[in-house]
């Protein structure tokens, strides 16, 4: 779990059956266990009327736990990328009564929030669920270039290779942290880098 | 008689600098010789003759070139200006409010005149003369809240209320200290405030927040708010941050005086008739520090401010590097003696 933080900082907690007509999990990694842990909870037929998109990520584990849960839909992408536009038509034809649930890395619940934003579901109506990874995406706001899976503070950003002090301070609408330079005033103060998004 | 505008500039050579009668009407935001947090937020009513207040909407000697700068910005920096899709409707009630404000205040300046949707719009300190028809956004040059924030002081916010809150969903921001709305657009008041230390669990937002649901219309708020600046420097945005950051490592002794400057943001709070939005100018005054100490009861209790600051507070605001130049500068000028009540100089 991620430690209290400020209130832009995500809150994630633990997913729960929603009374709903179709239900659309968004899962990565070890967030497949999030999911067969709620179907424990779920009432009989549940997932009948229920779509898995899951990421299941280079150890490939855990596809087999949603499998079991035989959902109407499951379907495998091998990234996030390779998913959106799937994703989008899934929410662009969605109708009332579907519920949305996004379990797993902070990226992909990021990510995927920032698409159901796009579609106008309401953030709040999210079903959300950290497990894994406590990697960060970070944008530098200085050339807005975003830094995937970032575990170091401070941090280089890729793209224009200032060292970036990665804030709490979160965006949903760019589903990212922010990055500002953490020596600005004084370029030879070099901090040294510690590995704490784990 | 019309305002004399100022060529300045507030970046590379910064020349800007405020003439005798705008040092005395400077916005000292210290009424007495310390601070704390606290909603402080009062009417904004027109007030003194000769004070920034005397028009709601301020115009001064550094208008032109604040617009010049601005126009630099977004140049180099489009995002600056961004309105959600939603937002275009309360950007023509800004429009009008500014308009309205500007010609009422300095009549010999700018002049709206209106046939129905017919408006005609006179901006003679930018040479603009424009005729447009009001709501029809193909008419203007630029959308309607870009087309009168490039041609007023200050940097506004359009926060749209739903759900018991406030959502920063537009804005024009080019003379911020130190937040980005590329990363803020879309958030309501509580996230975009998440990073302000203290004032969160003293419940000044919950307060605040409850308040500025609740403005009407025709009553607009205030409220100031300060920080400092390095060199007169409108643009301390953190997107330029490795830009200006490097400024704060350049304060000396001998420098303070015409380095280090006072940044006062006059905030006011207005609600929008048509989009039922409020709109959140920041006005920005600057003030360094060799023309605030020519008012002795400003030097005295700032030395007091500044000195007495919770280090957090100092840390947030970007003081922390070149504090203790600063208050040994300003230590010279206060001889201990009592100040008197309120913002004003002596």
């Amino acid at each position: 779990m991620a430690a209290k933080s400020i209130i832009s900082r995500p809150v994630y907690g633990t997913l729960s059956p929603q009374p709903g007509k179709h239900h659309l999990f968004i899962a990565d990694a070890e967030g497949a266990l999030a999911i067969a842990e709620m179907a424990g909870r779920a009432p009989p037929g549940f997932f009948d009327d229920a779509e898995i998109v899951f990421i299941p990520g280079l150890d490939g584990k855990h596809a087999v736990a949603l499998e079991a849960l035989k959902p109407a839909q499951l379907h495998l992408a091998p990234s996030f990328a390779s998913l959106l536009p799937r994703l989008r038509q899934t929410l662009a034809n969605a109708h009332m009564g579907l519920r949305v649930y996004l379990a797993g890395t902070e990226g992909l619940i990021g990510q995927a929030m920032q698409v159901a934003l796009e579609a106008g579901i309401d953030h709040t109506s999210i079903q959300t669920e950290h497990r894994g990874s406590l990697a960060r995406r970070m944008q530098c706001v200085h050339c807005k270039g975003i830094t995937e899976n970032v575990t170091t503070q401070p941090a280089t950003c890729a793209h224009c290779g200032l060292l970036l002090l990665v804030r709490d301070h979160y965006s949903r609408r760019i589903a990212a942290f922010q990055g500002v330079c953490i020596n600005a005033e004084d370029r030879s103060e070099i901090p040294p880098m510690e590995e704490i998004f784990r | 008689m019309g305002i004399t505008f100022r060529k300045e500039t507030f970046r590379d050579d910064f020349t800007f600098k405020n003439s005798p009668e705008h040092i005395r009407r400077f916005p000292f935001p210290f009424h007495e010789d310390a601070y704390m947090y606290a909603v402080n937020i009062e009417p904004h009513v027109v007030g003194p003759r000769g004070s920034v207040l005397e028009n709601l909407i301020d115009v001064d000697e550094h208008y032109v070139a604040e617009m010049q700068d601005r126009a630099l910005v977004l140049a180099e920096d489009p995002l600056r200006c961004q309105s959600l899709p939603h937002m275009t409707l309360a950007g023509w009630d800004l429009l009008e409010l500014l308009m309205e404000q500007q010609a009422l205040g300095y009549p010999e300046h700018f002049t709206l005149t209106r046939d129905g949707d017919r408006w005609r719009w006179i901006n003679r300190p930018l040479g603009i003369d424009d005729t447009f028809t009001f709501g029809d956004t193909s008419t203007l040059p630029y959308g309607p809240m870009e087309y009168i924030t490039r041609q007023s002081q200050g940097d506004f916010c359009i926060l749209d209320q739903r759900d018991g809150n406030l959502w920063m969903d537009a804005g024009m921001v080019t003379t911020q200290a130190d937040w980005s709305l590329d990363f803020d657009i879309g958030m309501n008041f509580f996230e975009w405030h998440a990073p302000v230390p203290l004032a969160h669990e003293k419940g000044i937002f919950v307060r605040a927040l409850k308040f500025l649901t609740n403005i009407q219309q025709g009553k607009p708020a205030r409220r100031l708010n300060w920080t400092m600046t390095i060199n007169p420097r409108l643009d301390t945005s953190p997107e330029n941050y490795h830009k200006w950051g490097p400024d704060r490592a350049t304060v000396t002794p001998d420098n303070v005086g015409d380095k280090v400057h006072l940044r006062v943001e006059l905030q006011s709070f207005w609600r929008l008739p048509r989009s039922n939005g409020i709109v959140f100018p920041i006005r920005c005054y600057l003030i360094k520090m060799d023309e605030l100490v020519t008012q002795p009861k400003w030097a005295r209790r700032l030395h007091r401010v500044i000195r007495d600051l919770p280090d957090e507070l100092a840390n947030y605001k970007g003081l922390t590097r070149y504090r203790p130049a600063l208050v040994e500068w300003l230590s010279k000028l206060d001889d201990g003696s009592p100040t008197s009540p309120g913002f004003g100089p002596d």
